[in-house]
C-alpha cells in the first residue's frame, strides 16, 4: 500500500508542478508569418526533403517563421499536428501527403482564420473551405522528359550491344492513379524515341519502405529490366540499380551523388514556386487558388540534373526539343494515337475527378486540341483538378496490365 | 618459474536481495528516472549541437505547453495505460502474450468494420455499442487462439502471438484495398462511430473510461477468485493442478480476457478518436510499449499509472524537441529517447533485486565481526605447491566418500535419498579409477 500511494504521489506531484509552471505559456511573435509544414516522414524520404528543402529555403528568403513538424502518420495525428501549429501561431499550414487530406479539412473548418494547404489532394474543388487549398503539378510532363532520357538510353544500349531487350522496370507504391499517371507518362516518354520499349511494374503498398523498394528493384533487375524507375520515396530502388550496375530515373532527387555511374536523370516537382505564391498572397491579402497545378512554364516541374556520363549522347538536345513543344502546347503526353490498350485506340476515358465515398468515375476526360491543322485527342490529365486521375490499369486471367506494353505486379 | 593466484576474489559480488524496504526501492527508482532524464539531455545536447536547457525547456513545453498539448498528453496516457493493463492478467499467468499490437489493431479493425456496415444506417448511439461488441468480441478471439492452441498442444505462445500480430496487420491492408479500390492505401476519415466529444472536450470520456477499467481490472486481479487462480497458474502448474484449478480453463479464460482488453482500446482508437479511420499503423508500437509499461509497473495497474504517464510525457516531450530542434523524424528521435529511459530505468531493477558488495565493504564488515581474517588472500605459491595442493585434495575427498560408503553400507536402517546415493557412487568410481592409474 506503501509503494502505490508513494508512486501516486509521485507522479501527481510532478503533474502538478510541471502543469502550473507550463499551461498558458504561448509564444506567438506579432507580426512575423508563421509557416506550418507537416510532412510524412523526415529528411531520409526524397518526397519529404522535397518539401523540407523547399519550405526552408523559401522561408529563409521571405523572412517567414518556420515550423516543420515531420514523421507525422496519416492518423488523428495529422489533426493533432494541423491545430498544435495553429496554436503555435500559423498562419499557414501545409500537409505533404496524400491522407492527411480529411485531417486538414477538419482543422480548416475549425480554425477558418488559417490558412490550409495540401499537396496530392483531391477534394479542395468540392468542399468548398475559403481556407482549405489543394495544390499539384503536372508532373505527368516532367516523366515524360525524364521517359524521353530513359529512352535515349535504352537506344544506345541496344545499339552498343544487339543481345539487349528493351525492358524497363518501375517500382511503384500504390496502384492508386498519382502512381498509375506517372509511370505511363514515363513509358510514353520512353517510347516517344524507343518504339518497342516495353515496362514491367511491381508495386510496394507503401509510400516509404526501404526493404520493399530494394526488394522490387531487385526482382525487376532479375526479370530482365535493364532500366529502371520509381515513384517510391526512399533509396532502396536507388541504391540496388547502383549495386547491380543498371541505369536509373529517380524522382524528386538527385541521387548522383550516392549512384554516379547509375543515376541517369529524374523529375520532381519545385515546390518553392507554391510556397512562394501561398505567401506572397498571405503578405497581400489575396486568395489562395483553391486547386493549383503548377507547370513547366511557370518552374513547378523540373527534371533534376543529367548525369553527362550515363546519359546516351544527344539527350539535353532532346529534352529541350520536346519541352518546347510541351511549352508551346503542341505536344500532349497523353495523345490517344500513341498508346493502345487490348489493342485498341481508347475513345473515352471517364475519370473519377469528384471524391465520392464510392469512387465513381464522373468526368470524361478525353479532350480534343487543334495542332498544326489536325485534330488530335488526348487525355486531360490534371485540368478538372490539379491531382492526377489518370489511373487506368486492369487485371486479365491473374495478369494486371497498364497501357498496352506495361505489366504490372501488384 | 610461474606463479598463480588460486584463490582470486573479484572487485565485488552479488547477493540476491529480497528485503529491500520499499523506501529504498522507490528512491533507486526515482534516481534512475532522474539520471535518465539527465542522460537524455545530454544525448539531445549532442544532436541539437548544444543546446542543454532547450532540451529540458522543450520538453515540458511539449508535453503541457497549451492546454491542448496537456489533453492529448492524457489521451495517449489513457490508450497505452488500456494495451499495458490488457497484458496484466496473462503475465501475472507467465503467458507472454507479446500480441497486444494486432489483438488491438483486430479491435479496431471490427469497429471501422461496424461503421462501414452501419453507419448512418442505425442511430450513433446503436452503432457505438456495436462497435464495442464487436472490438471486444474480434480481440478476444485474436487472443485466445493462442491460448487454445497453449493449453492443448503446449505451443509456444511468445511465438504465436507475435505471429498474429503480422496476420492482423495484412488482415488490415486487405480490408483497406477493398474498401479503397482507388488503390490509395486509405479509406479516409469515416464520418459516424466517434463519441469522444461526448463531454463537450474530447478525449475526455477515454480518460475517465480507461481509468474505471484500471481500477476494475485491479480488483479483478487482486481480491477475486478467478484473479487468485491466474496468479497461482503463474507462480506453478503442479500446485494449481495439485489445488484443483483447471489450468487449461484459466489460460483460456485469461486470454480471453486479455484479448478483449485489447479488443477496448482498438474501440477506443476507433470511436474515441474524433476522425476515426484505420491504417495498419493506427497502434503505432504501443501494444510493444505497454509490455514494458507492464513490467515496470510491477504488473500493478496503479503503479502502471505511473510508467505510463513517464512514458507518453517523454514521447510527447521529445518529439516537440525533435520539431523545435529539426533534429529529424519526431517519432524516430522520441522512440531514441524512450529507448534511453527504458534502458536506465530496467538497469536500476537491477540494484533493486541485487546487492552489489564490495570487497573492501566486505572487509571491514568482517573486522567488525571480528572473525580471523585468512591470509590466504594473497598468498602466491608456487606451481609445485599447487599440484600438491591439489593431490591433497582430490586424496581427502576420496577417503571422505569411501568412509561415507562403509557407513552407508553398515547401516541398513539408514536410508538416503536416491539421487545422493547414484551421484556419490558415480564419484566413487572414477575416483578408485584415478587411483588405478597411478
Amino acid at each position: 500500500m506503501k509503494k502505490k500511494f508513494f508512486a501516486l504521489l509521485l507522479v501527481l506531484a510532478l503533474i502538478a508542478v510541471l502543469c502550473s509552471v507550463f499551461v498558458g505559456c504561448n509564444k506567438k511573435k506579432d507580426d512575423q508569418i508563421v509557416f506550418g509544414l507537416i510532412t510524412l516522414h523526415d529528411s531520409s524520404s526524397t518526397y519529404d526533403k522535397n518539401f523540407i528543402d523547399a519550405a526552408t529555403e523559401v522561408c529563409a528568403e521571405m523572412g517567414v517563421k518556420l515550423i516543420v513538424k515531420s514523421g507525422i502518420a496519416e492518423t488523428n495525428a495529422c489533426y493533432d499536428a494541423a491545430v498544435d501549429l495553429v496554436d503555435q501561431g500559423c498562419d499557414i499550414i501545409f500537409a505533404d501527403s496524400f491522407s492527411h487530406e480529411e485531417f486538414m479539412i477538419k482543422a480548416a473548418k475549425e480554425f477558418p482564420n488559417v490558412q490550409f494547404c495540401h499537396a496530392t489532394g483531391t477534394m479542395a474543388h468540392t468542399e468548398n473551405l475559403a481556407n482549405f487549398h489543394n495544390a499539384f503539378a503536372a508532373i505527368y510532363e516532367g516523366r515524360f522528359l525524364a521517359g524521353v532520357a530513359a529512352g535515349m538510353k535504352l537506344n544506345a544500349m541496344m545499339a552498343a550491344d544487339a543481345t539487349v531487350q528493351p525492358i524497363m522496370g518501375y517500382v511503384g507504391a500504390y496502384p492508386y492513379a498519382e502512381v498509375v499517371s506517372g509511370l505511363t507518362s514515363f513509358y510514353l516518354g520512353a517510347k516517344y524515341v524507343c518504339p518497342n520499349v516495353t515496362m514491367k511494374t511491381r508495386f510496394t503498398n507503401d509510400w516509404y519502405n526501404v526493404q520493399l523498394e530494394n526488394e522490387a528493384a531487385a526482382a525487376l533487375i532479375a526479370e530482365g529490366c535493364v532500366l529502371l524507375s520509381q515513384h517510391a520515396d526512399s533509396m532502396g530502388a536507388p541504391s540496388k540499380c547502383q549495386e547491380k550496375g543498371v541505369p536509373d530515373v529517380t524522382y524528386n532527387l538527385s541521387t548522383k551523388s550516392d549512384c554516379p555511374t547509375t543515376y541517369l536523370i529524374g523529375s520532381k516537382i519545385d515546390w518553392s514556386v507554391y510556397f512562394k505564391l501561398i505567401i506572397n498572397a498571405l503578405k497581400n491579402g489575396e486568395a489562395i487558388p483553391t486547386d493549383w497545378c503548377g507547370g513547366i512554364a511557370s518552374g513547378a516541374v523540373k527534371l533534376t540534373e543529367l548525369n553527362e556520363s550515363v546519359a546516351a549522347a544527344g539527350t539535353q538536345a532532346k529534352i529541350d526539343e520536346v519541352k518546347a513543344k510541351f511549352e508551346a502546347g503542341t505536344l500532349k503526353v497523353f495523345d490517344l494515337s500513341t498508346f493502345t490498350v487490348k489493342g485498341a485506340t481508347l475513345t473515352s476515358y471517364m475519370a473519377d475527378v469528384n471524391t465520392d465515398a464510392a469512387f465513381t468515375p464522373d468526368t470524361e476526360a478525353v479532350k480534343t486540341a487543334t495542332i498544326a491543322g489536325t485534330e488530335v485527342k488526348y487525355i486531360a490529365e490534371s485540368e478538372f483538378r490539379s491531382a492526377p486521375y489518370f489511373g487506368l490499369w486492369y487485371g486479365e486471367g491473374g495478369v494486371a496490365y497498364g497501357i498496352d506494353g506495361i505489366t504490372i505486379t501488384l | 618459474m610461474a606463479s598463480k593466484k588460486i584463490n582470486f576474489e573479484p572487485p565485488f559480488h552479488l547477493t540476491k536481495r529480497t528485503d529491500i524496504p520499499s523506501w529504498k526501492a522507490w528512491l533507486i527508482r526515482g534516481v534512475a528516472i532522474v539520471v535518465a532524464f539527465l542522460f537524455s539531455g545530454i544525448v539531445s545536447t549532442i544532436l541539437t549541437k548544444g543546446e542543454f536547457g532547450g532540451f529540458f525547456e522543450n520538453v515540458f513545453l511539449g508535453a503541457f505547453g497549451t492546454e491542448r498539448r496537456a489533453l492529448n498528453l492524457f489521451q495517449a496516457w489513457a490508450m497505452l495505460l488500456l494495451i499495458g493493463i490488457a497484458l496484466v492478467p496473462a503475465f501475472k499467468m507467465k503467458f507472454w502474450n507479446i500480441g497486444a499490437e494486432g489483438q488491438t489493431l483486430v479491435g479496431a479493425l471490427a469497429s471501422v468494420f461496424m461503421i462501414k456496415e452501419l453507419g448512418g444506417k442505425i442511430p450513433d448511439g446503436g452503432l457505438i455499442v456495436m462497435m464495442l461488441l464487436a472490438s471486444i468480441i474480434v480481440g478476444a478471439i485474436w487472443g485466445v487462439l493462442p491460448a487454445i492452441f497453449k493449453a492443448i498442444w503446449n505451443t509456444n505462445e511468445t511465438l504465436f502471438t507475435l505471429m498474429m500480430n503480422y496476420i492482423a496487420i495484412q488482415l488490415v491492408l486487405f480490408a483497406i484495398n477493398i474498401w479503397a479500390p482507388n488503390g490509395s492505401g486509405a479509406i479516409g476519415v469515416l464520418k459516424n462511430g466517434s463519441f469522444t466529444g461526448a463531454f463537450g472536450v474530447n478525449y475526455v470520456i477515454n480518460i475517465v473510461l480507461v481509468t474505471i477499467v484500471t481500477v476494475i481490472l485491479f480488483v479483478y486481479i487482486r481480491y477475486s477468485k478467478h484473479g487468485y487462480e491466474l496468479t497461482v497458474v503463474g507462480e506453478s502448474v503442479n500446485t494449481a493442478k495439485y489445488i484443483g484449478v483447471n489450468v487449461r480453463k484459466v489460460i483460456i479464460r485469461t486470454m480471453i480476457l486479455s484479448g478483449a482488453l485489447c479488443g477496448l482500446a482498438g474501440w477506443f482508437l476507433v470511436g474515441g478518436s474524433p476522425t476515426p479511420t484505420i491504417n495498419s499503423n493506427l497502434v503505432a508500437g504501443r501494444g510493444f510499449t505497454a509490455i514494458l509499461v507492464a513490467w515496470l509497473g510491477q504488473l500493478n495497474p496503479f503503479i502502471m499509472m505511473g510508467t505510463a504517464f513517464l512514458v507518453v510525457f517523454f514521447q510527447a516531450g521529445s518529439a516537440q524537441v525533435a520539431t523545435t530542434y529539426q533534429i529529424g523524424d519526431s517519432s524516430a528521435f522520441s522512440g531514441l529517447i524512450i529507448g534511453i529511459f527504458f534502458i536506465i530505468v530496467i538497469a536500476a531493477e537491477f540494484l533493486v533485486n541485487y546487492n552489489i558488495v564490495f570487497k573492501t565493504r566486505r572487509k571491514k564488515a568482517e573486522a567488525v565481526k571480528k572473525t580471523t581474517p585468512e591470509k590466504a588472500e594473497e598468498k602466491i605459491i608456487t606451481e609445485e605447491q599447487f599440484e600438491e595442493e591439489l593431490e591433497s585434495i582430490g586424496t581427502r575427498y576420496f577417503e571422505r566418500t569411501i568412509a561415507k560408503s562403509e557407513n552407508f553400507e553398515a547401516n541398513d536402517t539408514f536410508t538416503p535419498q536416491k539421487e545422493e546415493t547414484s551421484s556419490e557412487y558415480a564419484l566413487e568410481e572414477t575416483n578408485t579409477e584415478e587411483k588405478e592409474d597411478k
